[in-house]
Parts: structure tokens; sequence; C-alpha cells
């Protein structure tokens, strides 16, 4: 069983750093619900898990998004040397090359390469304001609406980046480098 | 406890929502600037060329850097404009607003229109 170093960045990058993200954002929508938006509830103690888990969140967009940008997606948009035939090692002109594939580049990296970024900005902005005011936020709905609001903001962004980003690979996968051997190859 | 001031039912006095309002207002002017960028380096050549900060990642590079920029630099000055007052809550939903703008600007069929 072998697997590329481009295939194992794309893995970190979007199975790793991306899918525990939105894995994260289900958790974080329920204890923001539960911390801030239930009157009822009564106020919930260990604060300090909220704050690291958006810290840890805001990580995770941080990493899922640079290692996107300036680890995979220079392969995606390498330019092949003229007069190239075979345009697997290429994934963006593969893409471009013929009108049944050109969308995944012109509509889903066009999207997915920008919206991406609005992931770091919302949670950094929701973990810091979480961290700063603590348990205080219950004196600021306006404050609370417009945490939730970035989490649920951020949680639609990495989920268009992640779809466009899988359906993409799926179509022209970011390929080649050095191989790694993971297992020795005997049959079971 | 004894830094801060006490109100009169003995409870730990409010933080001013000014810091917050910084960090949400921000957040807005930084996503509304990637937006404005991603859409101007798409349409004008030698704005993406100069927006070409590392080259194995393209104008990419330069609009998110660029945003980012804007972001952190709104973010500390506000804050420190706003670090101990109270401001209107009006601040709150104009970052949310610049949010929801540059999300859906960042949609292409959207940003193909300008």
């Amino acid at each position: 069983m072998e697997i590329t170093s481009r295939e194992l960045w794309t893995l970190v990058h979007g199975m790793g750093f991306g899918v525990l993200y939105l894995m994260a954002c289900t958790g974080a929508l329920v204890e923001l619900y539960r911390r801030f938006l239930v009157p009822s509830q009564p106020q919930p103690t260990g604060h300090r898990f909220l704050e690291v888990y958006l810290i840890v969140m805001a990580v995770l967009g941080w990493l899922s998004v640079l290692t996107g940008t300036y680890i995979v997606y220079p392969w995606y948009r390498a330019t092949p040397p003229a007069g190239t035939v075979d345009l697997s090692g290429f994934p963006q002109k593969l893409l471009m090359a013929s009108p049944t594939t050109i969308e995944w580049h012109s509509m889903g990296m066009e999207w997915k390469e920008h919206v991406a970024w609005f992931v770091p900005i919302t949670i950094t902005m929701a973990a810091v304001v979480v961290a700063r005011y603590k348990n205080d936020l219950r004196n600021h709905p306006k404050l609370r609406f417009a945490v939730l609001g970035a989490v649920l903001f951020s949680f639609a962004s990495a989920g268009l980046a992640g779809f466009w980003g899988a359906m993409i690979d799926k179509a022209a996968p970011v390929e080649g480098g050095q191989t790694i051997r993971v297992m020795g190859g005997t049959a079971r | 406890m004894t830094t801060r001031a006490l109100r009169n039912e003995g409870q730990p006095e409010s933080l001013p929502n000014g810091p917050g309002a910084a960090a949400v207002l921000s957040m807005g002017v930084g996503s509304l600037s990637m937006a404005v960028l991603a859409i101007a380096a798409d349409h004008s050549p030698a704005f993406k060329k100069m927006m070409i900060f590392y080259t194995p990642t393209g104008p990419l590079s330069g609009v998110t850097t660029t945003a980012i920029v804007v972001w952190m630099v709104c973010w500390i000055v506000l804050d420190v404009a706003w670090k101990r007052q109270n401001v209107s809550g009006s601040m709150v939903h104009v970052g949310l607003y610049l949010l929801a703008i540059g999300f859906i600007l960042m949609f292409p069929p959207v940003g193909d229109l300008f």
C-alpha cells in the first residue's frame, strides 16, 4: 500500500484539518446554544472548556487554509511544460481542457479558494470574544448573537470548501511527488 | 474582585461591549475586503499581477494576505479606540451585514456581475 507525498498533504489538509474542523463546528454550535441562548438553562460551569475548544477550532481553521493555499494549491494550479499531452499531473489544466469538467474549476475552485478564508477570520473572532468575555457574554445579547452567527458562517464556509475540495479531487486528483510505502504488500 | 468595580447588588461590573464590537466589525471589514479584492483581481489583469505575492499560489496569495492585514489593522485600531467604551449595538449588526455581503459576493456568479 503506497501513497504519494502530494496525496498525503491533500489528506492532511482536507481529511485532517478540514474534516476535524467541520465536526468541531457542530459541537461548538450546540455548546454556544446551550450556554447562551437557552434562558431556562442553569448557568453551566467550566467555561474554560469552551474557550479552549474554540481556540483549537481556530488553529484547525488556520492550518487548513494555510496548507491548502501554500502547499496543495500550487500543485493544483501548476503549469505544464509546452507540448504536454498527459495533463494528469496538472489538475487545473486537466479540468479546463474539457467543457464537461471546466466548471469544477471556474465555479468550484474559484469559490472554494476564497470562501475557505472566511473560516479562520470568523472563528478567530468567535474564540477571542468568548475568551475575553467568558460568562459575561450573558450580559451582551448582541455579541452572543454575533458569535453564534460567526460560527454558523464558518460552518457554511468550511462545508462549501470541503464539498468542492472533495468533488474536485475526485474529478482531477492532486497526485505525484515522492512515493511513501505504508504497508508491505502481503496478500491477505 | 479587588480590581473590578462592584455594582450595587454586589455583582462584578459587566465588561463594556466595545472590544467585542471591534472584533465583530473588523471581522466584517476583513471578510468584505477579501471578497472585493478577489473580484478586483478577477477583473483587472494589472491588479491580478499586483496580487501575486507568492508565485506558486498566484494572486490568491496577495488577495488573502492583504485581506488578513486589513482585518488585523482594523481590529487593532478599533480595539484601542473602543477598549473601555460601550458603543452602539448597531456596530455589531454592521459587522454581521458586511460578513453576509462578503459571503454573497464570493459566490462566483454574483462576483461576475461586476
